[in-house]
């Protein structure tokens, strides 16, 4: 049973995919339970095998068919697959129970193709993070960007034009990808990851081995939306509807940035990535740019949902720096911020949902003090999640920072030591005027008082309760990361 | 020199057809021809891998009495072209996709100009 399970966890979202639209058919409101019920179950096979992880289990290699790697295809279920996935699947969980009401209003008769659609995705997004494969990793790519398309194209009226330029940008990513790997293929003639990674040392300096780690560098960095590549993101985001972008936001470019990981640290290893170009140092100096650009983008946004997404640009900054910094610690902060960032930003994607579905704008200049009585709950997730994205102590967003910190200075990359401070003042600068509108009354105001006339307004149980748990989430995994960063420290690659 | 150019074709005409591929994408105003530009820069790449894996007076690899198995130039590498299978699928689904976008955006803004798209969002 659990060596089935890297087959298991991606197949269940299989089957979801195929049984949602059969049992739509029957009753449109039951896709949304379809949806949420494969979630579950594989969030909860998710936790068997992490714990199976922390309690002494061994990598687990799942063959297909039976054929041995390298000649057949194999699932690698090792110690950081487990976490992502579990990561990801119990976001994609809770942002899914969040949806069912945003659903009724925002695509009312789109909801069994919309549940479905979400299915094939979290199968794509499962299947780049377990594979072993590097053309199976395009073909899970591929999948997940497909699904990924339709959902953002469904929302306002402009989602359509966003998916479609997302979609010439990410099938131009893939491509590339693609053709690095076939690049690979002819040097090496494997495809296998572990077994291509024993076989690069022999072809160090062959000019195809370096072509190939840039395109695939560049392909997956126009999925992760690395700094030039990051276009497609922030009209995507924002125009697509509130739990589209609440799912994609938090997992797609996370997943991204390990396959980056994966191909950065594991396929290459430190001491081949370096060989010939300075890799490491190009992509930390992309990351520290897109992190600065970002959050400036951000600052001069009035609507909520465009201001989280270039955040997005610039928290997946953080990320790809850290696996750039090629060091333990930046591994941790790493890692750690793919768990911390999916918390924080589904949460105030949730946020954004929430405020859309009640006010029917998310835009910044209108917001005022009376949202702090109408809505307690969510504004006080909000600021939990902000506060987090800050980086203030004890929440999670400090810890990761604070390991890419210690990475950048035992690299003595002083300027991405300072890029991370001035971020996060930044980060500061723009969360704060948010806060600062909902708890502080305008001076400039006329002398009414709206917060007397606004009566209590909450969101129902099934939206407050996932954005709650994301909160407290936030909190948790600070106060409890002591643990959390000793069990990734038995995850690092070869040669740490 | 002129060894390089020609001993390399296959290659050439792949960079010339993803350049070729690109330039639609870019320069081209209307949406159909960029997707018909990203069609051509898939295929570029599905060129390459089919060209990397050909061989001159090969055979297919299936055992052959006459032919010993230790000549592995006798017979032609398949696993590319049966990946370029998948890539092929990937880029009509992707093809559907981006053709099911253009129908929703014609049913919004009555143009598939991107000029006229961009003044009628604004």
């Amino acid at each position: 049973m659990i060596g089935d399970l890297p087959a298991l966890i991606p197949f269940t979202f299989l089957v979801f995919a195929v049984l949602t639209p059969l049992v739509g058919l029957w009753r449109q409101e039951s896709s949304y339970y379809m949806a949420v019920l494969g979630t579950g179950i594989a969030t909860a096979l998710s936790l068997v095998g992490f714990i199976n992880y922390l309690t002494g289990g061994e990598t687990i290699r799942y063959f297909f068919g039976g054929w041995q790697p390298p000649v057949g295809i194999e699932f690698v279920y090792d110690g950081l697959a487990a976490f992502v996935i579990l990561v990801i699947n119990a976001i994609a969980f809770l942002v899914l129970i969040h949806s069912g009401r945003i659903g009724t209003v925002e695509f009312p008769r789109k909801k069994v193709a919309y549940y479905s659609v979400t299915m094939l995705l979290m199968l794509g997004f499962n299947g780049m993070v377990l594979t072993g494969d590097l053309f199976n990793l395009y073909v899970f790519l591929e999948i997940s960007s497909l699904s990924s398309y339709a959902l953002i194209a469904i929302g306002e009226k402009r989602a359509p034009y966003s998916a479609f330029r997302y979609l010439i940008i990410g099938t131009v990513g893939g491509s590339l990808y693609l053709l690095g790997v076939g690049f690979l293929y002819t040097v090496t003639g494997t495809l296998n990851i572990i077994d291509m990674h024993a076989m690069l040392p022999q072809v160090i300096g062959n000019s195809a081995v370096i072509a190939a780690l840039i395109l695939m560098v560049v392909g997956v960095g126009v999925k992760a939306a690395l700094f030039p590549l990051h276009g497609w993101l922030p009209d995507s985001y924002t125009f697509a509807s509130s739990s589209s972008s609440a799912l994609i936001a938090p997992i797609g470019t996370k997943v991204a940035a390990y396959v980056l990981l994966r191909v950065v640290l594991f396929l290459f290893g430190v001491e081949i990535i370096n060989a010939d170009l300075p890799v490491t140092e190009i992509i930390g100096i992309l990351a520290g740019i897109g992190i600065l650009f970002g959050s400036v983008m951000a600052i001069a946004q009035s609507e909520l949902k465009k201001m989280l997404a270039y955040s997005s640009v610039s928290q997946i900054g953080y990320i790809i720096m850290g696996i750039s910094l090629a060091n333990p610690f930046g591994f941790i902060g790493a890692v750690l911020h793919i768990l911390n960032h999916a918390l924080m930003k589904a949460g105030l994607f949730l946020v954004a949902g929430n405020l859309r579905l009640k006010e029917g704008h998310t835009d910044i200049t209108k917001f005022s003090d009376s949202y702090r009585k109408k809505y307690p709950w969510t504004m006080a997730a909000f600021t939990v999640a902000a506060l987090s994205m800050v980086g203030l102590p004890p929440l999670a967003g400090f810890f990761s920072k604070w390991y890419l910190a210690l990475g950048t200075i035992e690299n003595s990359s002083w300027m991405l030591l300072a890029i991370i401070l001035i971020s996060s003042l930044l980060n500061a600068v723009y969360f704060f005027r948010i806060i600062e509108k909902i708890y502080l009354k305008n001076p400039k105001e006329d002398e009414v008082d709206r917060t007397e006339t606004a009566a209590r307004n909450e969101v129902k149980p099934s939206m407050l309760y996932p954005m709650a748990i994301m909160a407290i989430g936030i909190i948790l995994v600070g106060l409890l990361n002591v643990y959390i960063v000793s069990a990734i420290t038995t995850m690092f690659p070869a040669g740490f | 020199m002129l060894d390089f150019f020609i001993g390399h074709y296959a290659y050439w005409f792949t960079i010339i057809i993803l350049a070729i591929g690109l330039y639609g994408m870019l320069m081209k105003k209307n949406l159909v021809k960029k997707v018909i530009g990203l069609s051509i820069f898939q295929a570029g790449v599905i060129l390459f891998f089919v060209s990397v894996a050909s061989k001159h007076g090969a055979t297919v690899p299936v055992k052959d009495a006459s032919l010993p198995v230790s000549e592995v130039a006798n017979y032609m590498n398949a696993l590319p072209h049966t990946l370029m299978l998948t890539a092929i699928v990937v880029g009509v689904a992707t093809l559907g996709v981006a053709f099911a976008l253009l129908i929703a955006i014609y049913n919004r803004y009555k143009t598939l100009d991107e000029q006229e798209l961009l003044e009628k969002i604004q």
